[in-house]
């Protein structure tokens, strides 16, 4: 059973009050804690390394598949390995996320690596949440990888979002792209203080008539430092898109490292990148309705990242 | 009340004179009364209001609201004093959604989503279509506008100061503009200053302000200065035949 502590971390990460509905696999501080599984969504442990498998039956709609993890006590870390087998047609939600609670002085980290695998016409909503918290020395550290692989016709949207308290992260992402797939990420970011992300990603755009887009929206505060690396390969007729647009505060630092590579003349690929302060007449429009300097900024971010 | 004593607004500019921009103006916004400012581009209106808004410091001169000196108050304390002001050129917000900032201009967090659909409804929009859409580029310029009044109409403030409000708003939803501002006028107890080019907006003002290279040429009862404006004898009048002449020049 779960303690206090990890039930509030797991509503920082997966909007969860209370027991799923549907499937759902919880793990806390290194060992699966609860487990439902149901006629179309099977959850087993791997047997050579830690982490699971989730085999989504064909056609299997309006279920959802929640695989928080919750990390409390200080010093663990892990590597996870958790693979999704999403068959022909089907049309789920799948909720990850990670939340650390640090108190001690010694590194918790989690390095979480998610194959997903989508037969033809499957479909999924991939919603991932980052969340630190604690007081401790110990730093709070986040690596994680997604590696996607879409099959004809395959439809994949990722959300994912991490806006307080993880010290450290490098995420990558690479994605494979066969005929009429599609692949839709949003990512919303906020560094402080000391920390540093990097989220690299790596897109092949192997079949005719695919697509990917890519939006980053990220606020760097103090001194934390940001990379944005993406590239994206049009093997084929094919349109990519990607976007980087940051907020720069204090003595924060920003590199965005855009690249795109065509290998089809029949490849359409935009890159936009945007690196910039807040805008003064921005702040000074909230200013004229009677917010403080402070609370126009938190507005503008809160709205930005949204 | 709001009550400008001796405003100069100066800039650096690259010989060693200051430009003057605005100079030296004077004038008072009485309780409950609609004030108009007029004049040629780059007169100076834009950034009187900047000056009333705190925006922009004066570099001498007073600016006194309701009898307290808000020379030196920062813009958050006028807003929260009783001032609001509408863009001539309204900003765009990523993610900031339109019943968000009628929120933020309401300060009523709990604004509900009729109550901010009649400000909309008052400025013509259709409320229902706008009401969730974001302030950023995907609005047109007169939509962006109406929100922009929209937001200050939603304040109620004590001074409302609306920089040519008319602007970018179509024909036929001009005479409904003016119709928001005589009802506002009837129905709050504040005073408005418009910065407006419009005749129609002109007609319907207490008192008119007419700036002319930063200083104010003429003021007093629209009723007495409107026929005088429209007939050309004014200074304003004076200056565009000036331009006229100028551009004959070099033409020629
Ligand atoms: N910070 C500044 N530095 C230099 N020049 C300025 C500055 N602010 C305004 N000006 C100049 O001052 C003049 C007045 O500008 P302002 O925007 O107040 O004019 P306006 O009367 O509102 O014109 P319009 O009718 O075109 O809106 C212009 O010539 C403008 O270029
Ligand atoms: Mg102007």
């Amino acid at each position: 059973m779960l303690d206090a502590v990890q039930r509030r971390i797991l509503e920082e990460v997966a909007d969860l009050h209370e027991t799923p509905i549907g499937a759902y696999n919880i793990r806390a501080n290194g060992q699966s804690a609860e487990r439902q599984t149901t006629a179309n969504v099977d959850i087993v442990t791997k047997a050579d390394r830690s982490g699971i498998d989730v085999h989504i039956l064909p056609h299997t709609t309006n279920e959802s598949v929640h695989i928080p993890v919750v990390i409390s006590e200080s010093g663990i870390e892990e590597i996870v390995y958790n693979d999704f087998y999403v068959g022909e047609g089907a049309d789920v939600v799948i909720v990850a996320g990670c939340g650390i609670h640090n108190c001690g002085d010694q590194d918790s980290s989690h390095n979480g690596i998610h194959r997903f695998f989508l037969s033809r016409g499957a479909r999924i909503k991939y919603v991932e949440k980052h969340y630190g918290e604690g007081d401790g020395n110990g730093q709070n550290i986040m690596n994680p990888t997604t590696e996607v692989y879409l099959e004809e016709d395959a439809v994949m949207e990722m959300e994912t979002v991490q806006i307080k308290g993880v010290d450290s992260t490098d995420r990558r992402m690479i994605a494979t792209l066969a005929k009429g797939a599609k692949l839709i990420v949003r990512e919303r970011l906020m560094t402080h203080g000391q920390q540093s992300a990097i989220s690299y990603y790596h897109v092949d755009m192997n079949g005719e008539g695919c697509s990917c887009d890519l939006v980053s929206r990220s606020v760097a505060r103090d001194e934390s430092y940001q990379k944005f690396d993406s590239l994206i390969v049009g093997n084929a007729p094919c349109t990519g898109h990607t976007e980087c647009d940051a907020i720069i505060m204090d003595s924060a630092r920003v590199l965005a490292v855009p690249q795109l590579d065509a290998n089809n003349i029949d490849a359409s690929l935009i890159h936009e990148a945007a690196i910039g302060k807040i805008a003064g007449e921005q702040l000074i429009k909230l200013m004229t309705l009677g917010l403080s300097e402070a609370e126009a900024e938190e507005q503008i971010i809160q709205g930005f990242l949204k | 009340m709001l009550e400008l004593r001796n405003v100069s607004f100066e800039v650096p500019s690259e010989n060693s004179d200051n430009k003057i921009i605005v100079n030296n103006v004077s004038f008072v916004v009485p309780d409950d009364k609609f004030v108009v400012i007029t004049g040629p581009n780059g007169s100076g209106k834009s950034t009187l209001a900047k000056l009333i808004m705190g925006i922009e410091k004066p570099t001498s001169g007073q600016i006194l609201f309701d009898g307290v000196d808000i020379t030196e108050m920062s813009i958050t304390d006028r807003a929260k004093m009783g001032i609001s002001f509408a863009f001539q050129q309204p900003v765009r917000f990523k993610g900031i959604r339109v019943l968000d900032m009628l929120r933020l201009a309401s300060g009523k967090a709990s604004l509900s989503v009729s109550e901010a659909c009649t400000y909309l409804a008052r400025v013509g929009l259709c409320a229902k279509d706008y009401i969730n859409r974001e302030i950023n580029s995907s609005l047109s310029g007169g939509e962006l506008k109406r929100i922009e009044i929209a937001s200050v109409m939603a304040r109620g403030t004590r001074l409302s100061v609306f920089d040519e409000p008319e602007a970018g708003i179509d024909l036929w939803s001009f005479q409904n503009l003016i119709r928001v501002f005589e009802n506002m006028r009837e129905h709050t107890h504040g005073s408005i200053l418009i910065i407006s080019h419009q005749e129609r907006i002109l007609n319907i003002a207490d008192e008119i302000v007419l700036i002319s290279g930063g200083k104010v040429t003429t003021h007093g009862r629209a009723d007495t200065i409107l026929p005088e404006l429209l007939a050309g004898t004014s200074s304003d009048m004076t200056l565009c035949s000036r331009f006229h002449e100028e551009g004959g020049k070099s033409d020629a």
